[in-house]
C-alpha cells in the first residue's frame, strides 16, 4: 500500500510538472509573441474568424462522431468518408453539369439547395448502407470489432469513389453570390463564412429540436441511455440506431456542401483529416455528448488557427505553422489530463468507457 | 521446459546469424540472384518486358498514374522493337520508400525485365536506386527531383538516370524570374513536408538571397491542410513586411488553396504569387480558377506544340478519357524511348529470332545518351544520371491554359 | 436475412439485385477492366470475368443453402433468377452508356470495358451472352448445394484452390523458373496466368486429395488431445525451425523481401499485442515508437552529415530499444488515467506530434525534417555486410523469434496475468491489489521495446528514412493486424501479419484496388469470423457470451 501511494505521487507529480511544463511553454510563447507585437487587432480578428469557420466544419462533422458513440459506443472511423461521398458524389454528378450548363449562374439558390440535398441523400445512404452490412452483425461483439470493420469501411469507400469519379482533384463551381466579403468591425468576412457560421449555427438548433423534440429523436435518446430499457418501452432499437446514422451523415452531407463552398474543391482523400479532427473534437467536447461536439469543434479550429501565431511565433521556431496539429493534440492531452470526460462529458463517461 | 526452449531459441538465432553471413551469400550468387551484368535474352516472338514503378495508389495517385500513362503511349507508339512486342509491367512505388523498396526487389527478381521507368516520388527513388543498382539493372526516373540522387557523395547509384530536371534548376528559375524580371525583392515562401517541395523552396530561397533579395518568411503547411489564411496571414505580417513574391511549390490540392486563399488575406491582394510543376495540371487550372491572374508557374519548358505532342495528346485523351492529369508524363515518355532507343541499340539478333540485351550495355547507353530529342527537349545524361534538358519556363493561366511568359 | 419467406422468391430477386449491384460497381468503378487484362487460364479466362460472374454464383449458392429444402427445379429457377437480374443489370449499364454520356461524370466506364462486357459484339447480343454465362454461372453455384456433401466440398476446395495457384501464378511462375528452368515454368504457367491442361491436373488433383482427407476425416473417430512431455514438444518444432532457416532460398529476393516486411510488423504487431491484446489499452499512435526506433538507429549510425556517432548496428540496437521503451513510458504516464476511447485518440496524437516533429524545420538541422536521413549502413557480422533481403531475413528472424518468445513468457508469467485481470476489469484488478501504474508502464515500456526494435532494423534496411514512412496507417494497420489475426494471440498476429502485409504486397500489381480490397478483407473477416484467425481463449470466451447476450435479447 505504502509502495502504490509512493508510485502514484510520482506520477502525479510527473502530471503536475507536464501540465506546468505545457502552460508555461503557452505563456512564454505567447508573453514573446505580444510583446514583439507582430500582428495588428485586425490580424487577430482575423485568425479568431478563420478559426470559427473551420470549428463550425469540425463541428458539424463531430456530431456525427459523438451520436454514434452515444448509442453505439464505438468510434465511427468511416465517419470522414460519409462526408465524402455525399459532396464528392454532388460534385461530380450534379455541381459540375449544373455550373457547365449555366443552369447555376442563373438559379444559384436553386442549384445549391439541390446540390446540398443530393449531399446528405449520398451521405445518409452510405452511412446506411455501412450500418447495415459492416456494423449491426457486431452489435454485441467486443467493441474493437466494428472499429476495425469501421477502419476497413474507411479504406473501401475511399477507393470506391476514387474508382466512380477519379482520382484528380475536382473543382467546385463557384457561386457568383457568395463571392467576396462583407465589412465586420474593424476587418471584412468573407461571405462563405458568414454562410458556414449561419448554417451550422442553424443546423445545431434544428439537430436539439429533433432530438429533443421528435418521437425519432427521443427514440434516439433512449436507446443511447439504455438499449435494453428502450426495447422494452417498444422502441425498435433497429431503427433508432439507422435513424442516429442517418442524423449524423445529413450534418456530415451539409458539412461537405459548406467545404466545397468555402475551399472550392473536393477529392477521394478529403474525408481523412476532417474525419480525424473531427474525431478529436468530439473527444475535446466529451465524446456522446452533442454541445460537446460543438464546443468541440469551434476550439479545435481556433487552436489550429490562433495557436500556431500566438503560443509559437514568440519563440522563434522555424515554420512555426507547421506544427498547428501538434497544438492541437497538446491541447487535447492537456485538457484530457485536467478533465478525463473531455470538456462536457459527464463523469458517467469515464465509467464504462 | 523453458531452459530447453530458451536454448534451442538461441541455438536458432545463432544459427540464423551465421547463415546471414557466410550461408546466404552462397544463395544470393546462385541460380536465384540475376548476374550482375547478365544479359536478358527476349525468346522469338516474346516481348520485351520493361517495368514501371510510379505511385498509383494514395493521396498522389495523379503524379505518378499519369506517368504511367505517359509510359504506355510511348509503348503504343512504338508498337514493336526489331519484331519483338513490347510489354509493361506497372508496379507501385508508394511514394514511400519502403514501397520504393519492394517495388524494387519485385523488379530485380524477374529476369527478363529489361528497364525500369520509376520512381515517382523522391523518396522512392533513394532507396529503389540502391536496389536496381545492386541487381545491376537500370532505372530511369521521369519525376524525381531531389538534388541528392545524382549527388555521388549521397543518394546516387550506379545504375540511375531521370529525365526530370533538378530542383537546383528550377529553384533557380523562379528566382531569377520573380528578382530579375518583374522585379520583386521580397518574398516568401511555403512548402509542404514533403521532400520535392521542401527542396524546391529551399533552393529558390538560396537563389533569391544569391541574387540579392530577401526572404522574409520562410514557412510550412501540412498535406492535406484546407484552411491556409492563418498561415497567409501570419506571412503578410512578417518583420520584413508583406512578401512581394510568394512561392509555394506544393501540389494540386494545397496549391489551389493557397492560390485562392492568399487574395483574400489582407495584406496579400497585390503579392505575386508563384508556384511549380507540382501545380501544373488541368485540374490544379480548374481548382485555381479565377485566382489565376497574377501567379505564374514554373515548370519544365514544354514546347508542346509538336507533331509527336498533338498525337501525344489525342492518344492520352482517347485512352483514358481525360486531358493529362499532371506534369510528368511527357518525361515519362521521354524516358520510355530513352530506354527503347538504347534496347535497339545494345541489343543483338540471334539467328532464331531471340534478342540478347546486355545489361551493362543498356546502362553504358543511357548514360552515353546525348542530344535525344524528346518532348521535354534535348536530352543528354551527365555523368550522374542528370538527362534533363534543363530549360525551365514560368508559365501563366490565361483562360485556363498555361501559357509560357519567360524565358 | 434471417427471416425467411416461405417461398424465398423475394430472397432470390433481393440476392439477384445484390449480385447486380456487385458487378455493376465492380465495372463501373474500374475493377473489371483492369482485372480483365489478367487471364486466370492463358486465354480463356479473366479475373475480369471472375469479377462479373462469381458474386451470382455465389449468392445462388449460399441462397440455394437455405432453401434446399424446396426441391431442386425450384432452386435452378430463383438461382438462374439471380443469374438473370445480375446479367440483365450489367446490360443495362451498358446500355445506359450508350444512350447517355455516363463517361463525363463515371471516369471509368471507357469504351474497353464496354467491349469487355459485350463481348466485342452488338449491344443485344452481348447482353443475351452476359445473361447467359450469368445465369448458367448462379445455377452451377446452387446446384452444387445438391452435391453430396463429402464431394462438394471437395469440388469447392478445389475450385478455391485452383482459383488461388490462377491469382498467384507470376510469383508462381517466376520460382519454378528459378528451381527448374524456364521450360518447365513454361509448361505449367504463361508468364502470368495458369495453361489450361495444368489447371485441369491441379483441379482434378486438388479435388481428389480433398476427397480422400475429407473421407479420411469422416471415418477416425476423435482423437484423444495427445499429451506430449516437452521432449517431444521440441522434437516437433524441429522441421519448423529448419523450414524457417531455409525460407530463403526457397523464397528468392523478391518473396523474401515481402517475408522482411511482414517480420517488420510482426515484430510491431507482438509489441502492440501486449498493449492492447493483453493489457487492453487502445492505442492507436503505435507508429510513435517505430519512428522513435528508426531515428534513433539513424542518428546513431548513418555516415552522412546529420550522423553523430556512426555506432555499428548491434552497438545501438540496444539503445534504440532502450530509447523506445523510455518514450513508451514517458507517453504513457499523461495517458494512465484515462480509458477506452479517450485514451485511442490521445495515443493517435502522440503518433501525429511525433510525425510532424519528425518531419519540421524545427527539428531538421538534427533529423533531417522531410529530407529525412540517408546513408544508413546495412548491418554487418564478421566483416561481411548484409544487403541482399535474404541476408537481412535472418536479423529479422532473430528479432522475431525473441519477440515471439519473449511475449508467451511473458504472457504466462505473473506480469501476464495482473495485464489481463487490468484488461478484464480496472477498479477490480485494483482492489486486488494490483499497481496499476506500474503495470500499465509496463506494458506501454515492452510494447513500445519491440516497436523500437523493428524500427531499429526497419531503418538499415531501407538505408534511407522519410518522415512519410511513419504515418497513421502504419498504427492502423498493426492494431487490424492484430486482431484480424486474434487478438492477444501470438500465432494470431503471425497470420495476421501474413494477411494484411503480405497479400497487398503480393497484389501489387492491383494498384489502388488493393487498400479496396483490404478494406474489404477486414470487414468480411470481422463480420464472418470476429473472433480472428487464431483466437486466443479469452477472446473465444468473450465472444461467446456475446452470443449469450443476444440470445437474452
Amino acid at each position: 500500500m505504502k509502495d502504490r501511494l509512493k508510485n502514484l505521487d510520482l506520477i502525479t507529480a510527473f502530471l503536475w510538472l507536464l501540465r506546468a511544463a505545457i502552460i508555461l511553454v503557452v505563456a512564454w510563447g505567447t508573453f514573446k509573441t505580444l510583446l514583439s507585437n507582430p500582428y495588428t487587432s485586425r490580424n487577430w480578428l482575423d485568425f479568431i474568424i478563420f478559426g470559427i469557420a473551420q470549428g463550425s466544419m469540425y463541428a458539424l462533422i463531430a456530431i456525427g462522431y459523438t451520436l454514434v458513440y452515444g448509442v453505439l459506443k464505438m468510434i465511427n472511423f468511416a465517419h470522414g468518408e460519409f462526408f465524402m461521398s455525399g459532396i464528392f458524389t454532388a460534385t461530380s454528378a450534379l455541381a459540375i453539369p449544373l455550373a457547365a450548363s449555366g443552369f447555376m449562374d442563373q438559379h444559384p439558390l436553386l442549384s445549391l439547395l439541390a446540390i446540398g440535398l443530393l449531399s446528405m441523400l449520398i451521405s445518409v445512404g452510405i452511412a446506411l448502407l455501412t450500418e447495415r452490412i459492416a456494423y449491426r452483425p457486431l452489435r454485441h461483439a467486443p467493441r474493437l470489432m466494428p472499429l476495425i470493420t469501421a477502419i476497413g469501411a474507411s479504406f473501401f469507400w475511399q477507393y470506391y469513389f476514387r474508382g466512380l469519379f477519379g482520382s484528380q482533384v475536382r473543382p467546385f463551381p463557384t457561386v457568383a453570390a457568395l463571392q467576396g466579403s462583407i465589412p465586420f468591425l474593424n476587418t471584412t468576412v468573407l461571405k462563405t463564412h458568414v454562410l458556414v457560421v449561419v448554417v451550422t449555427v442553424l443546423a445545431l438548433v434544428a439537430l436539439n429540436f429533433f432530438i429533443t423534440k421528435t418521437r425519432a429523436g427521443m427514440a434516439i435518446r433512449s436507446v443511447s441511455e439504455n438499449k435494453d430499457v428502450a426495447a422494452l418501452m417498444g422502441i425498435n432499437v433497429d431503427r433508432a440506431i439507422s435513424m442516429t446514422f442517418a442524423t449524423g451523415a445529413t450534418m456530415a452531407g451539409l458539412a461537405g456542401l459548406l467545404y466545397a463552398l468555402v475551399y472550392g474543391q473536393v477529392h477521394f482523400f478529403m474525408g481523412f483529416i476532417p474525419g480525424i479532427k473531427a474525431f478529436t473534437a468530439a473527444v475535446l467536447g466529451g465524446i456522446g455528448n452533442i454541445p460537446g461536439a460543438a464546443v468541440g469543434g469551434l476550439l479545435l479550429g481556433l487552436f489550429e488557427s490562433v495557436g500556431p501565431s500566438l503560443f509559437l511565433q514568440g519563440l522563434g521556431i522555424p515554420a512555426f505553422n507547421q506544427l498547428k496539429d501538434v497544438i492541437a493534440f497538446t491541447m487535447l492531452v492537456l485538457v484530457l489530463i485536467f478533465r478525463p470526460q473531455g470538456i462536457m462529458g459527464e463523469r458517467l463517461a469515464e465509467k464504462k468507457a | 521446459m523453458s531452459k530447453k526452449a530458451f536454448s534451442i531459441l538461441a541455438l536458432l538465432v545463432v544459427t540464423s546469424l551465421l547463415l546471414a553471413a557466410c550461408g546466404a551469400p552462397a544463395a544470393s550468387g546462385g541460380a536465384d540472384a540475376p548476374a550482375a551484368e547478365g544479359d536478358v535474352v527476349v525468346a522469338a516472338g516474346d516481348p520485351i518486358r520493361i517495368a514501371s514503378a510510379l505511385v498509383i495508389s494514395g493521396p498522389n495517385t495523379d503524379l505518378g498514374l499519369d506517368s504511367q500513362h505517359g509510359v504506355e503511349i510511348a509503348i503504343e507508339f512504338k508498337g514493336e522493337i526489331k519484331g519483338h512486342a513490347i510489354e509493361l509491367q506497372a508496379e507501385d512505388d508508394g511514394c514511400s520508400a519502403e514501397g520504393g523498396q519492394a517495388a524494387g526487389q519485385k523488379i530485380v527478381s524477374d529476369p527478363s525485365i529489361v528497364a525500369v521507368i520509376g520512381t515517382s516520388c523522391s523518396g522512392s527513388g533513394v532507396p529503389m536506386a540502391q536496389v536496381v543498382s545492386d541487381a545491376g539493372y537500370v532505372m530511369v526516373s521521369p519525376s524525381n527531383t531531389a538534388p541528392s540522387l545524382t549527388d555521388p557523395a549521397q543518394a546516387w547509384k550506379p545504375g540511375y538516370l531521370r529525365t526530370a530536371h533538378n530542383d537546383k534548376v528550377q529553384g533557380a528559375a523562379m528566382a531569377e524570374y520573380a528578382y530579375s524580371v518583374l522585379g520583386l525583392s521580397t518574398a516568401a515562401a511555403i512548402h509542404d513536408g514533403d521532400p520535392y517541395t521542401e527542396g524546391l523552396a529551399n533552393a529558390f530561397r538560396e537563389s533569391f538571397e544569391a541574387l540579392g533579395g530577401s526572404v522574409v518568411a520562410f514557412t510550412a503547411v501540412n498535406v492535406g491542410d484546407t484552411d491556409m489564411r492563418p498561415v497567409l496571414t501570419s506571412i503578410a505580417a512578417s518583420e520584413g513586411g508583406a512578401p512581394a513574391f510568394l512561392f509555394f511549390p506544393v501540389f494540386t490540392a494545397e496549391c489551389a488553396h493557397l492560390a485562392t486563399q492568399a487574395l483574400e488575406v489582407a495584406g496579400l491582394e497585390n503579392t505575386v504569387r508563384g508556384a511549380a510543376d507540382g501545380c501544373f495540371s488541368a485540374a490544379s487550372a480548374e481548382a485555381i480558377g479565377d485566382a489565376a491572374p497574377g501567379m505564374y508557374f514554373s515548370g519544365p519548358d514544354l514546347s508542346f506544340s509538336g507533331d509527336v505532342y498533338n498525337q501525344f495528346a489525342a492518344a492520352y485523351q482517347s485512352n483514358f478519357g481525360t486531358a493529362p492529369i499532371s506534369v510528368f508524363h511527357a518525361h515519362a515518355f521521354d524516358a520510355t524511348n530513352m530506354v527503347f532507343a538504347c534496347i535497339e541499340e545494345v541489343s543483338v539478333e540471334g539467328a532464331d529470332g531471340s534478342l540478347t540485351i546486355n545489361r551493362q550495355a543498356m546502362r553504358d547507353c543511357l548514360y552515353a545518351t546525348s542530344g535525344f530529342q524528346g518532348i521535354t527537349g534535348s536530352l543528354t545524361c551527365n555523368e550522374y544520371g542528370d538527362c534533363a534538358d534543363p530549360k525551365i519556363a514560368v508559365y501563366e493561366i490565361v483562360d485556363g491554359e498555361y501559357v509560357s511568359v519567360w524565358p | 436475412m434471417d427471416n425467411l419467406t416461405s417461398s424465398g422468391w423475394r430472397q432470390a430477386l433481393l440476392q439477384g439485385f445484390v449480385a447486380g449491384l456487385i458487378t455493376v460497381s465492380a465495372s463501373t468503378i474500374g475493377m473489371v477492366e483492369l482485372f480483365g487484362t489478367r487471364y486466370f487460364l492463358a486465354g480463356l479466362f479473366t479475373m475480369g470475368q471472375l469479377l462479373l460472374f462469381a458474386p451470382p454464383a455465389v449468392l445462388a449458392f449460399s441462397l440455394a443453402g437455405k432453401i434446399k429444402s424446396q426441391g431442386i427445379s425450384i432452386v435452378t429457377v430463383k438461382a438462374a433468377a439471380i443469374g438473370a437480374i445480375s446479367g440483365a443489370m450489367l446490360a443495362l449499364l451498358v446500355w445506359a452508356n450508350q444512350t447517355f454520356p455516363l463517361r463525363t461524370v463515371l471516369i471509368n466506364l471507357s469504351p474497353k470495358l464496354m467491349g469487355l462486357l459485350t463481348f466485342d459484339r452488338s449491344l443485344a447480343e452481348g447482353a443475351l451472352i452476359l445473361i447467359g454465362v450469368s445465369v448458367a454461372t448462379a445455377v452451377f453455384g446452387a446446384l452444387l448445394q445438391f452435391v453430396p456433401r463429402l464431394y462438394r466440398q471437395a469440388l469447392l476446395s478445389a475450385i478455391i484452390t485452383t482459383l488461388g495457384v490462377g491469382l498467384l501464378a507470376p510469383l508462381l511462375f517466376e520460382r519454378i523458373r528459378n528451381f527448374f528452368g524456364q521450360s518447365v515454368a513454361q509448361l505449367v504457367f504463361t508468364s502470368s496466368a495458369l495453361q489450361v491442361v495444368p489447371a485441369i491436373i491441379i483441379f482434378a488433383a486438388s479435388a481428389a486429395l480433398f476427397y480422400f482427407r475429407g473421407k479420411a476425416a469422416l471415418n477416425s473417430k476423435p482423437k484423444a488431445e495427445q499429451k506430449l512431455n516437452p521432449r517431444q514438444k521440441m522434437l516437433r518444432q524441429i522441421p519448423l525451425a529448419i523450414f524457417l532457416l531455409i525460407l530463403p532460398m526457397l523464397l528468392g529476393s523478391y518473396l523474401t523481401e515481402i517475408t522482411n516486411n511482414v517480420g517488420i510488423f510482426l515484430l510491431m504487431g507482438l509489441g502492440l499485442n501486449i498493449v492492447v491484446g493483453l493489457a487492453g489499452l487502445l492505442d492507436l499512435g503505435y507508429v510513435a515508437f517505430f519512428a522513435i526506433g528508426a531515428y534513433t538507429m539513424a542518428v546513431l549510425t548513418s555516415t552522412g552529415p546529420l550522423g553523430v556517432a556512426q555506432m555499428s548496428f548491434w552497438a545501438a540496437l540496444p539503445i534504440c530499444v532502450a530509447v523506445s521503451a523510455l518514450a513508451g513510458v514517458l507517453l504513457g504516464t499523461p495517458v494512465l488515467r484515462m480509458r477506452g476511447d479517450y485514451l485511442a485518440i490521445v495515443t493517435l496524437g502522440f503518433g501525429e506530434i511525433i510525425r510532424i516533429l519528425a518531419l519540421s524545420d524545427l527539428l531538421k538541422p538534427f533529423i533531417g525534417g522531410a529530407q529525412g536521413i540517408l546513408q544508413i549502413p546495412k548491418p554487418s557480422i564478421a566483416g561481411i555486410t548484409l544487403i541482399s533481403p535474404e541476408q537481412l531475413y535472418y536479423v529479422i528472424l532473430g528479432g522475431a523469434l525473441l519477440a515471439a518468445f519473449i511475449s508467451n513468457r511473458l504472457r504466462e508469467s505473473r506480469v501476464g496475468r495482473t495485464w489481463i485481470a487490468m484488461r478484464e476489469d480496472e477498479d477490480v484488478a485494483e482492489a486486488m491489489g494490483i499497481n496499476l501504474v506500474r503495470t500499465k508502464l509496463l506494458a506501454f515500456a515492452i510494447g513500445a521495446g519491440f516497436s523500437g526494435l523493428a524500427g531499429a532494423i526497419f531503418s538499415p534496411k531501407l538505408t534511407s528514412i522519410f518522415p512519410h514512412s511513419f504515418n497513421l496507417l502504419i498504427s492502423i494497420n498493426i492494431l487490424s493486424l492484430i486482431i484480424v489475426g486474434g487478438l492477444g494471440s501470438i500465432p494470431g498476429t503471425i497470420v495476421g501479419a501474413l494477411v494484411l502485409v503480405g497479400l497487398p504486397e503480393l497484389l501489387r500489381e492491383f494498384a489502388e484496388f488493393r487498400w479496396l480490397m483490404y478494406g474489404l478483407l477486414l470487414v468480411v473477416m470481422m463480420l464472418n469470423r470476429p473472433e480472428g484467425f487464431i483466437p486466443s481463449d479469452v477472446i473465444r470466451r468473450e465472444l461467446h457470451s456475446g452470443d449469450e447476450h443476444r440470445a437474452e435479447v
